[in-house]
Formats: structure tokens, C-alpha cells, sequence
């Protein structure tokens, strides 16, 4: 059990929740959360927005009734927390380019936060939120507002890129890491549907190069060029 | 252990198991992710994840679906393979205190026969070097998931005998055959089962579900169906457990949607030797440890030493 610190509202469907404990996460890990007992029937999997001295911070979109519910916990209440769960980003070699697209910007703020150099592209449909927060950490930063901010990311022109986002962007990062010179490793972040969290129940199953993965274990992080995206 | 003239021990053949509680195949993996997380000796037994004697992708696209109270599956039987198991998990298995069923798939006939003389022979020889990881075969003749073989078993009572007369042919090891509730007559099959000398029987495996994606007006799964879990389909496994006691007079290891102590407690009262947890596994993280402490404090509470005093009063 965690208790809620805050759970914020910071743009229409968006949250921010810190809840208490010391985890010592990594970057581009994440949390099995559930904020209830037996309904709905599976925690969901938020990925670590951002990690301090008081405990950790998940930036997470209403999607459905689970995410719903937590969107309406307020401090004092306790959810439970398992994890940190799965690999994470790696070392970022070189140039570093951290690429999201909607709430898959979520893994970027604790990552970009531990690196020192790292050129940020946000992508929004709609509406941009959390922009103050990403432009106080110093980084180079470009926002995007319309589904197009793969458009700005020169793949050519870093080491190491990261990407977490909406399957579509996944493809489209995989065309233009191939069509790229290849210079740069690049790592995708995925948001599988999972039930256990844990590597044992195999319904967050990821096509690969070389088998069967599972995103929770084996990623979430995985190279662009290793998935199989259907 | 909350009191020690307490009894929660169970047989099936001559398998011993220290409670009732057996983690059900699919949703434990091998048990190494959840014996990270709490010891397993606490557990009656578990059942690995189901395995065939080729290894299988699985199925692709979406694998899950969360539902009112359940959710569908459509994992498709993903796994290493028996000759992988047999090298990676059975030295895992080994060192554990707790019965070790291995979950049995197969897609033919030839396949499952196969597949149940390859773990018996290995068992056999694990035995005599002292190192064994296998206590039982369950018999999986009724996964949704799988078009060829797996569910087309689990229907017809007929079709079923073959399967089941020739894996019992073919395995020394006490055999528990896995019912689906998709069956014709569920009754019948159990009795089938025992005609053909199995040890066990165990039952609900998943009901076929369906879920549509209104917006890209198609089925949510490549597989169009999917297996139905969780606490919905409970009343209806329990009811199908019952009506199974009174036809058999073998073990009967009941599943379907268990979530709490006292749901163990119905299905033992509606006759059943054991049961399985799955789905609730992933709800509660610490579930085989908590349920067993939990079965033990009903039975301090309502003064019950030993299970077989509640078991199949209805």
C-alpha cells in the first residue's frame, strides 16, 4: 500500500498522482497500480513519470474504468503499488534524442531528468499538456501539436533515440529508422495490455526478430528493428 | 500454519497435497515469478503453464480483454515446448515443496501421446537419481484458445475417450484431466475419465466469450473467441463441480473464478477434493499465501479440524 500525496488534474483526462515510498525505480520502468480491490479485476501498468524524495510520480490518461477510478483518489487514499517492473531505457549513448507521442511521454520526464544532454520532441493530437514541467528541466525542447512530431526528429542526427507512444508512431519510427543511415540505436517503449505484470501470464506478448518476448519482463523497452508491430 | 492440529491435507491417488490450494495452469507461469514474491511451499500445488510437445508462438493481436467482474484470454497456448521444459523448468521444479502438475496440450492425438511418454520417461529417470519435478499430469483437453485439438476434445464425450485412454496408456503418473464447461455434458466427460482410469478430474477451464470492438466492427481477437475468467464465471463452475461430485467418485479439483477463502470453502463443500486459483492471481499478487492462512482461519473459526467435515454436504 502507498498513500496519494496529490492526484492532479492537469489538462481534460490527464493526471498526475505522486504516492508515497521509496522505490529507487529506473527510467522507463513501471508500476502494476490498482486503487481498488476486486473491480475492476486487473491493476493497470503506469510507467514512472518522475521519482523523488517523497515517492513516485505516474502521469496517466482516463481511458477506461480503472484509470478512471484512480483519476478520482485523492491524497490520503492508498493505492497499491508492485514494482518497479521491467528493463527500463538503457544507457544512452551520445547524442540523445527522447521522442513521445500523447501520454507516452509519460517515460521521458524521469529519463530526460537523469541525462545530461538530451534533445526532447513531445507529439500531442490535441492538446499539449505538461510542457512547463519538460521546459524547467533545460533541455532542448520542440512540441508538436497534430500528430507529425516524428517529422522533426532528424534519426541521422543522434546516437541514441527513445520513443514511447501510440502504435502508428512505433511503425513510422521503424520506417525511418531503417531508412535512416543507421547511425543512431533506437528503443521503443511499449504499452501493452497486461494482466499479471510479472512474466507469468503471457497475454503482454511481443512478436520479435527472435521469438516470442514479454513486454513486461523482457521489456517494456525493446530496439526498434527487434519488434514485430502487427 | 495458524494451529497445528489443524488438517488441511488432501490426496488425489497417491499424491499428498498440504492444503487445497493449487495455482492454476496459464496463470502462474512456472511459479518463478510468483516464488519471488512469496514462498511456494505455502501451496498445496500448481499447475505450470500449459505446454505441448512442440513449442508455440501463441496466438497474435490483442490477448486480453478485461470484462465486468472477468476478462477473456486469447494466449493460445504459448509456450517453450517439452523438451525446453523438461531441460529449464523441471531444475526449478525440483528444489520445490509443493506438488508439481504438469499441464499437457496437445493438437493431435499423436501429439498428446507423445508428449505424456516423453515427461514419463524423464520422470522416471529424475526419480531414481532422486531429482524429482513432476507429481501428476493434468491433462488439458479443453483449451478455447487452440483451433485444432485443444476445445474440439473438450466437447465430445467420445472424441475426448481416445485422448484420454491413450495419454493414460502412456503415463504411469497420476493423470487429472482439465474439463472445459464447453462441454456437451460435463458429467458425462468426468465420468469418462474415470471409466479410463484417470486419477482426477478438474474443472472449469475457461468459457468462450466474445468481444466486439464496435468501432473497427471486428472481433477484439485474431481468434474471434476467447476464454472467459474470473469471479463471473464462479456460480457456474461451482454448480458444474457439484453436479460432477455426484456423478464420480473420483477427486474432483474444482476452479472457476475463486477469490476469497470462503469461495474455496463452497467449492469443498459442493464436493471438491481440491481447487485451483487463476485469474484471482493476478488481481492479488500474495493470493496462494493469503488464501491458505485464509482457509485455515475459517476452519479455527467455525471448528473444523479437518475438511473432509464440510466436504460435499451438499
Amino acid at each position: 500500500m502507498a498513500t496519494i500525496i496529490s492526484n492532479r488534474r492537469v489538462a481534460e483526462g490527464i493526471y498526475v498522482m505522486h504516492a508515497e515510498g521509496q522505490f529507487g525505480a529506473k527510467m522507463g520502468q513501471f508500476f502494476m497500480v490498482r486503487g481498488w480491490d476486486g473491480y475492476p479485476l486487473l491493476s493497470r501498468p503506469l510507467s514512472v513519470y518522475d521519482q523523488n524524495e517523497y515517492g513516485v510520480k505516474f502521469l496517466y490518461k482516463t481511458a477506461g474504468e480503472g484509470t478512471r477510478m484512480l483519476s478520482r483518489m485523492t491524497a490520503g487514499d492508498d493505492v497499491t503499488l508492485l514494482g518497479p517492473l521491467g528493463n527500463g531505457f538503457p544507457r544512452a549513448q551520445g547524442r540523445t534524442a527522447l521522442v513521445g507521442g500523447g501520454i507516452g511521454i509519460a517515460p521521458l520526464y524521469y529519463t530526460a531528468r537523469h541525462l545530461e544532454q538530451a534533445d526532447l520532441y513531445l507529439g500531442f493530437s490535441e492538446k499539449v499538456y505538461e510542457e512547463h514541467e519538460f521546459e524547467a528541466l533545460g533541455h532542448k525542447l520542440e512540441i508538436d501539436l497534430g500528430g507529425r512530431v516524428l517529422d522533426r526528429v532528424d534519426f541521422d542526427a543522434y546516437d541514441t533515440i527513445f520513443v514511447c507512444g501510440p502504435e502508428p508512431m512505433l511503425r513510422a519510427v521503424q520506417i525511418k529508422s531503417a531508412m535512416s543511415s543507421g547511425r543512431a540505436d533506437v528503443y521503443v517503449s511499449l504499452e501493452n495490455r497486461m494482466a499479471c505484470g510479472i512474466g507469468a501470464c503471457l497475454v503482454c506478448s511481443v512478436g520479435c526478430e527472435s521469438g516470442r518476448k514479454k513486454a513486461c519482463t523482457d521489456g517494456p523497452v525493446f530496439r526498434a528493428e527487434e519488434v514485430v508491430l502487427a | 500454519m495458524i494451529e497445528s492440529t489443524l488438517d488441511t491435507s488432501c490426496r488425489i491417488g497417491p499424491v499428498t497435497f498440504k492444503n487445497p490450494l493449487i495455482m492454476a495452469s496459464g496463470t502462474f507461469g512456472f511459479g518463478k515469478e510468483y516464488g519471488n514474491l512469496y514462498d511456494l511451499s505455502k501451496l498445496g500445488g500448481i499447475s505450470g503453464k500449459g505446454i505441448t510437445l512442440h513449442p508455440r508462438p501463441g496466438n497474435p493481436g490483442i490477448r486480453v480483454y478485461e470484462t465486468p467482474s472477468g476478462m477473456l484470454n486469447s494466449v493460445g497456448l504459448e509456450n517453450p515446448g517439452i523438451v525446453s521444459f523438461l531441460a529449464d523448468e523441471c531444475a526449478f521444479w525440483e528444489k520445490l515443496d509443493t506438488v508439481r502438475i504438469v499441464n499437457l496440450g496437445g493438437g493431435t492425438v499423436q501429439d498428446y501421446v507423445e508428449g505424456a511418454a516423453m515427461i514419463d520417461e524423464d520422470s522416471r529417470i529424475r526419480e531414481r537419481e532422486g531429482r524429482k519435478a513432476v507429481d501428476m499430469i493434468e491433462l488439458n483437453i479443453s483449451c478455447p484458445n487452440v483451433k485444432a485439438g485443444g476445445m474440439a476434445y473438450g466437447i465430445k464425450t467420445c472424441v475426448a475417450r481416445e485422448v484420454v485412454r491413450e495419454v493414460r496408456d502412456a503415463t504411469r503418473l497420476p493423470l487429472m484431466v482439465k474439463l472445459s464447461p464447453n462441454a456437451e455434458d460435463i458429467a458425462d466427460m468426468a465420468q469418462m475419465c474415470e471409466e479410463e482410469e484417470a486419477e482426477a478430474v478438474s474443472l472449469i477451464n475457461t468459457l468462450s466469450g466474445m468481444k466486439i470492438d464496435v468501432r473497427r466492427r471486428r472481433s477484439v481477437f485474431e481468434n474471434l473467441y476467447a476464454g472467459l475468467s474470473g469471479p463471473a464465471v464462479k456460480p457456474i463452475a461451482l454448480r458444474m463441480v457439484h453436479q460432477v461430485c455426484k456423478r464420480v467418485h473420483i477427486p474432483v479439483v474444482g476452479m472457476g473464478g475463486i477469490s476469497s477463502s470462503e469461495d474455496i470453502i463452497e467449492f469443498i463443500m459442493a464436493g471438491a477434493r481440491a481447487v485451483q486459483v487463476g485469474t484471482y492471481n493476478f488481481v492479488n499478487w500474495h493470493a496462494g499465501a493469503e488464501l491458505a492462512e485464509g482457509v485455515e482461519r475459517f476452519m479455527v473459526a467455525e471448528g473444523i479440524r479437518s475438511l473432509d467435515e464440510i466436504r460435499g454436504i451438499l
